[in-house]
């Protein structure tokens, strides 16, 4: 008795101390913006070390990150996700559409002082072919038939056929040469210390505990404001809330719960300033098209209507997200805002299921057809808890409809190889990472069905196959435009996927940091133009 | 006694080769490869892609053949270099995070001792008395309390609320400008959560074990003699009592050395430490095999030599041991 007393005190004394009040923070005073000033120092949070600063041999986010301040490359994606130039002035692409030329700037240095040309242009491009380099990303560089430079200031590719993925394909961050020619590119000092020609140059690396870069000085697209960013490896999100809101981090992505309940302070909207937008990713529910089970479109259609996506976002996402409908991103010029949708409507699922020959006979609650039960397994893999709620949701509102579900939680190297590779699955809630490039060859085509490749689903249509196909051969946008319109109303209409959700990115920026203009292509658009007025910056060093 | 010696170090050179190749054998039996962080559900990398990454690691040839390829390198003290992205080698990665495990594990067994030792004794010597109660109640919620939560907790309150304490990593961000004397404060300001966590949750079985021996100790007819020579209850607990009590705690802390590389991985994410828990814990879920081989040839090494010490320990202390 007297054991289970203490215990009792114990707790209490925890809750207590749980409970006590929020020291109150230092009001900061809302001094106007003086205007953009250079200095000061801005941490970013980073769930992951970085694992390797040379891009061609990275595949994370963390590393991509840092390359993407380290590195320049011919063009990027400006905040509308329309592509300019960055190390090319201009560039021309001929009549047949098969020769793309660029005009690089002039002037541009390396941070060790060398000179930028297009020697290094085409040197990273063989670099990137060369079988030797272990690199994820040769594919869309292995389609040149021809590169070349003929000047220093001038690039030129050709193409066997027409690639429009081609163009947005030269953003990759160019490598300086000069550093890095004939020797082994796995084991260059670089991967650990980068020498680029981007905004900011690399200063140190402690692993597993930060990144440091400052500001280049002498950036062609003149100086960033912040003299120092620094990212801190920090893998825990609970523990970067709360170093944010000690100090200790001036940026961090938020969950979900952390965005919509735990930021809702006055203290944490003095000090910080919250963000949201549309992430390049979709989830969604995938049907193995092998199985004799989901080849009636009709079925499909039942399964996406039985389905309550907003319920799904609301519980899972806790509202922040929007539906999907196809594979694109709702705010992009891609995007068909027109194709069929599919309401929470069981009633026309039954209905569609009905027609499909699946009715509940035997009155057991589950629908069968010539005596056997509608029942399948979705498999989702470990880790990804948003995937996990999504399934049990589903399975759910399945069960209202007289659909029996299973799930399967695997982790994830043996659900690629035993489930999703094998083709040993019926359904699978898994998501796509995409970009603004709208090529989606490798998920939808039906060449792309054999081992290992991405279309696992195994969907196939003739048409489908065709207009992919003329989406990579086409330029013009509006052209274009109007081939994946078509490509989204019969991905819709037939459902090999129903479309679950688009999650948002939640980053939160202390307010100190000015400039920030939020668009289509999130906030870190315009990074070098970030500033804190001179009166409120807090590192002096 | 170094013919003894001698004998059990060239034993162990066929038992660590065994370990080795169950090792070997274990991770590779695993599903799933290096390669698939680069290739797996990748739009941008093709299917011969994978291959000749695998060959490029040397993953395409036989099983024996990659262990024959990483036995004859172990046996030049090559480890080989990492499968992940960096390329490094496995001994550079394994360096550069053995200090800090090795540095919050020593602290962390300090404190162990010095705060378990004292209740083992006292709780032995007032056995049911309140004090006896209320500290096994304590360290009973120090072993069942889930270590994240508590960690998070203090960051909580200690860190943000309060701002007593520094919440993670090991260094504050002005570091490198502080003299001598602030570099040691920054430092301890930052180990005083972490260590405290990784402490609190040892306490139980530590101060239980000396409970119980100190117990045993005091019944014993040695003690009997010191008390019915008039010795005070001081001397013949902490002089006669506490030396043999302690005996088997040593034997105890012998064997722990294999656990000072080791770290949890929770805890060094929680607490953003580079440790070894999350290397080898990162290492394992991208299938870095000669990492992860790496640390399970230094932890093995560690537990055969750890296992040697302590029957040295034994036979040194004990002429039976000796003779036979």
């Amino acid at each position: 008795m007297i054991k289970l007393r203490l215990t009792l005190l114990l707790l209490v004394a925890v809750l207590v101390l749980v409970g006590c009040q929020q020291k109150t923070e230092e009001t900061v005073v809302p001094a106007a913006d003086a205007g953009p000033a250079y200095g000061d120092t801005f941490i970013e949070g980073s769930i992951a070390e970085p694992s390797n600063l040379l891009p061609i041999l990275a595949t994370d986010a963390a590393s991509a990150d840092i390359s993407g301040l380290v590195y320049n490359g011919l063009v990027r994606y400006d905040k509308n996700l329309v592509l300019e130039g960055e190390l090319a002035e201009s560039w021309d692409i001929s009549p047949d559409n098969l020769t793309i030329t660029f005009h690089l700037r002039k002037g541009v240095k390396w941070h060790d002082g060398a000179p930028f040309t297009s020697a290094d242009v085409l040197f990273t491009y063989q670099l990137y072919i060369d079988p030797d380099t272990p690199t994820a990303y040769a594919e869309a560089y292995k389609q040149v038939r021809r590169a070349e430079a003929p000047d220093p200031y001038t690039f030129r590719v050709t193409y066997p056929k027409p690639y429009a993925p081609a163009l947005g394909s030269w953003g990759l961050n160019i490598l300086p040469k000069h550093l890095l020619e004939g020797k082994d590119i796995t084991k260059s000092p670089l991967s650990r210390s980068p020498i680029g020609t981007g905004p900011y140059r690399f200063v140190e690396w402690v692993p597993g505990e930060k990144v440091v870069l400052e500001a280049n000085e002498d950036y062609f697209e003149g100086r960033p404001y912040l003299k120092r960013v620094v990212y801190r490896i920090v893998p825990d999100q609970s523990t970067q809330f709360m170093e944010l809101q000690s100090g200790g981090l001036d940026l961090m992505d938020l969950t979900p719960i952390q965005y919509t309940t735990q930021t809702n302070t006055p203290a944490f909207a003095r000090n910080f300033n919250k963000y949201r937008y549309l992430a390049f990713s979709y989830t969604y529910l995938g049907y193995n098209l092998e199985r004799p089970l989901f080849q009636d479109k009709r079925v499909r259609q039942a399964i996406s209507y039985a389905i309550d996506k907003k319920e799904i976002i609301d519980g899972v996402l806790l509202g922040l997200g929007q539906a999907a409908t196809g594979p694109y991103k709702p705010d992009t010029w891609v995007y068909n805002p027109k194709v069929k949708r599919y309401s929470h409507d069981p009633d026309k699922a039954r209905k569609l299921l009905a027609e499909a020959g699946w009715t509940d006979s035997d009155g057991d609650g589950v629908l069968d057809r010539n005596g056997k039960p509608f029942r399948f397994t979705i498999v989702t893999n470990q880790g990804n808890d948003l995937r996990v709620k999504s399934a049990e949701i589903i399975q759910r509102r399945l069960k209202e409809v007289g659909i029996q579900v299973k799930i399967r939680v695997v982790e994830w190297a043996t659900f690629l190889k035993e489930f999703i590779h094998a083709g040993n699955f019926d359904a699978c809630i898994l998501g796509w990472r995409g970009g603004p490039e709208p090529d989606q060859y490798n998920i939808w085509h039906s060449s792309k069905t054999g081992p290992r490749q991405l279309n696992f689903i195994h969907y196939k249509n003739a048409e489908v196959d065709e207009l992919l196909e003329k989406g990579r051969r086409t330029f013009v946008q509006a052209e274009r435009k109007k081939i994946y319109d078509r490509f989204q109303e019969i991905l819709a209409e037939e459902q090999p996927y129903t479309f679950l959700y688009v999650g948002e990115a939640l980053p939160a920026v202390a307010k100190r940091f000015r400039g920030i203009e939020p668009a289509p292509a999130g906030i870190l658009h315009n990074f070098i133009r970030w500033y804190v007025p001179e009166g409120e910056q807090k590192y002096a060093q | 006694m170094l013919r003894y010696i001698g004998k059990r170090l060239l034993l162990m050179i066929p038992l660590l080769i065994g370990i080795t190749l169950i090792s070997f054998a274990v991770i590779h039996l695993a599903p799933g490869e290096p390669t698939d962080l680069q290739t797996e559900l990748n739009p941008e990398a093709s299917v011969e892609l994978r291959d000749r990454l695998r060959a490029q690691y040397g993953l395409d040839r036989p099983l024996y053949v990659q262990y024959a390829d990483w036995i004859g390198r172990l046996a030049r003290l090559d480890f080989g270099r990492s499968f992940a992205g960096d390329h490094r080698p496995v001994l550079d990665k394994i360096a550069e995070r053995l200090p800090v495990t090795i540095l919050i594990n020593v602290l962390s067994i300090l404190v162990i001792l010095a705060v378990s030792i004292p209740i083992g004794i006292l709780s032995a010597i007032r056995r049911n008395s309140l004090f006896d109660r209320s500290t096994t109640v304590f360290v009973f919620i120090g072993f069942a309390m889930p270590s994240f939560w508590l960690a998070l907790l203090l960051m909580d309150v200690f860190g943000v609320r309060l701002g007593l304490f520094p919440i993670a990593g090991l260094r504050s961000l002005g570091h490198e400008y502080l003299d001598w004397f602030g570099r040691l404060a920054d430092y301890a300001s930052h180990l005083v959560m972490p260590v405290f966590v990784s402490a609190f949750g040892g306490l139980a079985g530590f101060s239980r074990y000396m409970r119980s021996n100190m117990l045993e100790v005091v019944r014993q007819d040695y003690v009997l003699t010191a008390r019915a020579k008039g010795l005070p209850e001081r001397a013949v607990i902490l002089r006669h009592a506490l030396r043999n009590a302690l005996l088997p705690v040593i034997t105890i802390l012998g064997l722990s050395v294999p656990g000072l590389i080791g770290g949890s991985v929770i805890f060094e994410t929680i607490f953003a430490i580079p440790g070894m828990g999350k290397l080898f814990y990162d290492g394992v879920m991208m299938r870095d095999y000669p990492l992860i081989m790496g640390v399970l040839v230094l932890g093995a090494v560690l537990t055969l030599v750890g296992n040697l010490l302590a029957d040295v320990g034994y036979a040194l202390a004990d002429p039976r041991i000796r003779k036979s």
